[in-house]
C-alpha cells in the first residue's frame, strides 16, 4: 500500500476547524499552505462575478466530512484558534464589502439579493452538516435564520426586478399544485416511513441475534466440543462444564462494574480462579460485603492458597468455602474432606501455609487456624478485624 | 431415616434428560425410594401429584407456566401430608427462597450428588428441612440486621437465634449434621430440630426485608 511519493493529507473537511464549513482549512491541509492564505484567495475572487464565492460553495457540496472527529465545544477552543477565526471573519466581511462596493460600481441590483439568499443557503448548509437532523433548539433556531434571509434574499431579487405582483401570482399557482402533490402521495410518504422505521427496528434485532449467536459460539459451543474429545476425563469434563456454567450465568445476568471491589466478588472471583486451575469444585458461600481494603484483600489471598492446597493435596473433587462479613469481623473457612495431614508435622520451611497463609493474615493483624486430621479432611479458618483495622490504618 | 417403609416419590421437571437421570439415581436398590410418576408440566404434575398422593416431590423451579410454586400453591391445600423437595438449576436468591416460602422443605441444585439426592429425599420425608450450603449463607444473609440490635416490633419468627445461626454457619461451611452435632455437642435430631425452625421461620417470617432482599440479590 504504501507508495513511495510523498502522501498528502486527504481532502476532508474537519468540522471541528471550521469558520463556515472548513473548506478553506481542508484545502490549506491538503496543499500544505497557511489557511490565511487560501482565505485570502478566496476572498480576493469574491469581487469577480462571485468567483470566490461559487468555488467555496461547489468544494463544500463536493468535498467530503471527516465524521471521525466531533465538532469542537465552543469551551474548547484554544486562543490561537479564535485569533485565526477573527482574521478570517474580518476577511470574509472585507470580501463582502469589496462585492458590494463592485457591484454599485457595475450598476448590478442584483448583487445584495444574491448576498443574503447566499448567505441563508450556507446558514441551512451549515447547520445539516453538523449531523443528520438538527440538533435542539438551537438547531431549529439557526434553520429558521437561514430560511428567512434565504427567504429575503429572494424578495429583495424581485423587488429590484419589479417582478414582484408576477411571482405573487406564480407562487399561489406552485402553493397549490404543491399542496395537491402532498395530498395526492401522502399514503406512500407515511408508507416509506414506517417501512424505514421498521427496516430500523428489525435490523437492530438481527445484529442483537447475531450478537448472542457469537457468544454462544465462542463460548458454548466450543466447550461442548471440547467436552466431546474429552468423554474419557470425567474430572475435565466437569471442570469444563462448570466453567462454562459459570461464564454463561455472568454473561446472563451480569456483574456491575462496582462489584469488582467488593469483597464478596472477590471471594467468588478466586474460588472460580482456582475451579478454573485445578479441576476441583468449590462451593463457595458468601454471606454479607464490605469494601475490599489491604486486610481483607490479604484474606482472599489467604483463601485463595488455602484452596489451592485443599485442590493439590486433598485427592478430593470437592472443596467448601464459606466466609462472612460480621460487623466487627470477617471471617473464612475453606474445608475438604479429602486425606487430610499431621498439622505438628509439616516441615517449617514449606511456603504454603507458614508464608502464604499464616504469615500473610499475622502481617495484616489477622490469624489463620488450620485444623487437620489424616484421613477426615482438612478445614483452614481464616479471620481479620474490621474495626482494629479501620482503626490502625486510618 | 426411616429404611422400614419404601419412600414414593414424584418428579415434575420438564426436562427429559433430568427426569430419567433423577430416576435412575433414586432408583438404585436398597435406596427405600419409590419413583411412582413423572412429569413434565405443571398441569400434569398438579394432576399426578393429585392421584398419586405421593410422599415427596421433587420439584422444578423454572418450568413454564408458573413453575414450581404455581404446583405448591395448587397442591398444598389439598395434599397438606405431601412434602416437596425443590431442585433446580438456579442458584438465583429469590428462586430459592420463593419456594421455600411456597412450602417447599429443601432445596438441592440439579449438580447434586446421587446418594446426596437420596439422603435429601429421605430426610424431607421424614419431615426434617434440607438445607445446601448455599441456601443456609442466603437464609444468614437475609436475617443479618445491619444495625446488630433487632428492632422492638419484630416477632421471634423474624430473628435467628444464636444456636440457629450456629447451625447454619456450620451448614454453610459444608458440615453434614451429624459432623454439626459433634461440633455443638448437641444430638442429630436437635440438629433437625434447629434446621426444621428455621425452615419455619423462613416460611412464615413477616420480616419485610426477606422479599427485598431476594429480589436484590439477583444471581451468584
Amino acid at each position: 500500500m504504501s507508495l513511495p511519493l510523498p502522501t498528502r493529507p486527504p481532502l476532508v473537511r474537519r468540522p471541528a476547524d471550521r469558520v463556515i464549513a472548513g473548506v478553506c482549512e481542508a484545502v490549506a491541509r491538503h496543499l500544505q499552505v497557511d489557511v490565511l492564505a487560501v482565505r485570502g484567495t478566496f476572498v480576493v475572487l469574491v469581487p469577480f462575478a462571485g468567483a470566490g464565492i461559487l468555488a467555496y460553495a461547489a468544494l463544500w457540496a463536493f468535498m467530503p466530512q471527516d465524521r471521525s472527529t466531533p465538532p469542537r465545544a465552543r469551551s474548547a477552543l484554544s486562543p490561537r484558534i479564535v485569533r485565526e477565526r477573527g482574521t478570517s471573519i474580518a476577511l470574509l466581511l472585507l470580501g463582502l464589502g469589496a462585492a458590494l462596493l463592485v457591484g454599485q460600481l457595475i450598476g448590478s441590483a442584483v448583487v445584495v439579493p444574491a448576498l443574503l439568499s447566499g448567505a441563508g443557503v450556507a446558514v441551512i448548509w451549515r447547520q445539516v452538516d453538523e449531523g443528520r437532523r438538527p440538533a435542539g433548539r438551537q438547531g431549529w433556531l439557526w434553520l429558521g435564520s437561514g430560511a428567512a434571509l434565504l427567504f429575503a434574499g429572494l424578495i429583495a431579487f424581485l423587488v429590484v426586478s419589479d417582478q414582484l405582483a408576477a411571482a405573487r401570482q406564480a407562487f399561489t399557482v406552485i402553493l397549490v399544485v404543491v399542496a395537491g402533490l402532498v395530498l395526492v402521495t401522502a399514503p406512500w410518504w407515511r408508507r416509506l416511513v414506517s417501512e424505514l422505521t421498521a427496516e430500523r427496528r428489525e435490523r437492530i434485532r438481527t445484529q442483537e441475534r447475531a450478537e448472542v449467536a457469537a457468544h454462544l459460539h465462542d463460548s458454548v459451543l466450543q466447550t461442548l466440543a471440547l467436552i466431546q474429545r474429552h468423554v474419557d476425563s470425567p474430572r475435565e469434563v466437569a471442570r469444563l462444564a462448570r466453567g462454562q456454567e459459570r461464564e454463561l450465568r455472568t454473561w446472563l445476568y451480569g456483574r456491575t462494574p462496582e462489584a469488582a471491589q467488593r469483597f464478596a466478588a472477590a471471594m467468588e472471583a478466586v474460588a472460580a480462579d482456582v475451579e478454573d486451575a485445578y479441576a476441583v469444585a468449590v462451593e463457595a458461600v458468601v454471606v454479607g460485603d464490605c469494601a475490599l481494603d489491604p486486610a481483607t484483600g490479604a484474606l482472599v489471598q489467604a483463601a485463595r492458597e488455602a484452596l489451592v492446597n485443599a485442590s493439590r493435596h486433598s485427592g478430593v473433587e470437592a472443596v467448601s468455602l464459606y466466609a462472612e462479613v460480621e460487623p466487627d469481623r470477617v471471617v473464612a473457612y475453606i474445608r475438604d474432606r479429602g486425606s487430610g495431614f499431621d498439622t505438628a508435622a509439616v516441615p517449617a520451611d514449606r511456603q504454603g501455609i507458614r508464608g502464604s497463609i499464616e504469615g500473610r493474615m499475622a502481617r495484616h493483624g489477622g490469624r489463620a487456624v488450620v485444623r487437620s486430621t489424616p484421613g477426615t479432611g482438612t478445614e483452614v479458618e481464616l479471620g481479620v478485624d474490621r474495626a482494629g483495622v479501620a482503626g490502625a490504618r486510618g | 431415616m426411616t429404611a422400614s417403609r419404601v419412600v414414593r416419590v414424584y418428579v415434575v421437571d420438564d426436562h427429559a434428560m433430568v427426569r430419567s437421570g433423577v430416576r435412575a439415581e433414586l432408583g438404585t436398590a436398597g435406596s427405600g425410594i419409590d419413583v411412582v410418576g413423572e412429569a413434565d408440566g405443571v398441569t400434569a404434575g398438579i394432576s399426578g401429584i393429585l392421584s398419586t398422593a405421593p410422599d415427596v416431590v421433587l420439584l422444578d423451579v423454572h418450568m413454564p407456566d408458573g413453575g414450581g410454586r404455581a404446583v405448591l400453591e395448587q397442591v398444598r391445600p389439598r395434599l397438606p401430608a405431601v412434602r416437596f423437595l425443590a431442585l433446580s438449576v438456579s442458584d438465583a436468591a429469590e428462586d430459592v427462597i420463593g419456594v421455600i416460602r411456597a412450602g417447599a422443605r429443601g432445596y438441592v441444585t440439579k449438580t447434586i450428588s446421587g446418594p446426596d439426592l437420596i439422603d435429601a429425599v429421605l430426610r424431607v420425608a421424614d419431615g426434617d428441612a434440607v438445607f445446601s450450603p448455599r441456601l443456609a449463607g442466603f437464609v444468614l444473609d437475609a436475617f443479618t440486621t445491619d444495625g446488630g440490635a433487632a428492632p422492638a416490633d419484630e416477632s421471634d419468627l423474624d430473628r435467628l437465634t444464636a444456636r440457629e445461626r450456629e447451625v447454619l454457619r456450620l451448614l454453610a461451611r459444608g458440615y453434614a449434621y451429624k459432623e454439626i452435632a459433634g461440633q455443638l455437642f448437641i444430638s442429630i435430631k436437635t440438629v433437625e430440630t434447629h434446621v426444621s425452625s428455621v425452615l419455619r421461620k423462613l416460611q412464615l417470617s413477616s420480616r419485610h426485608e426477606l422479599t427485598r432482599w431476594a429480589s436484590d440479590r439477583r444471581i451468584v
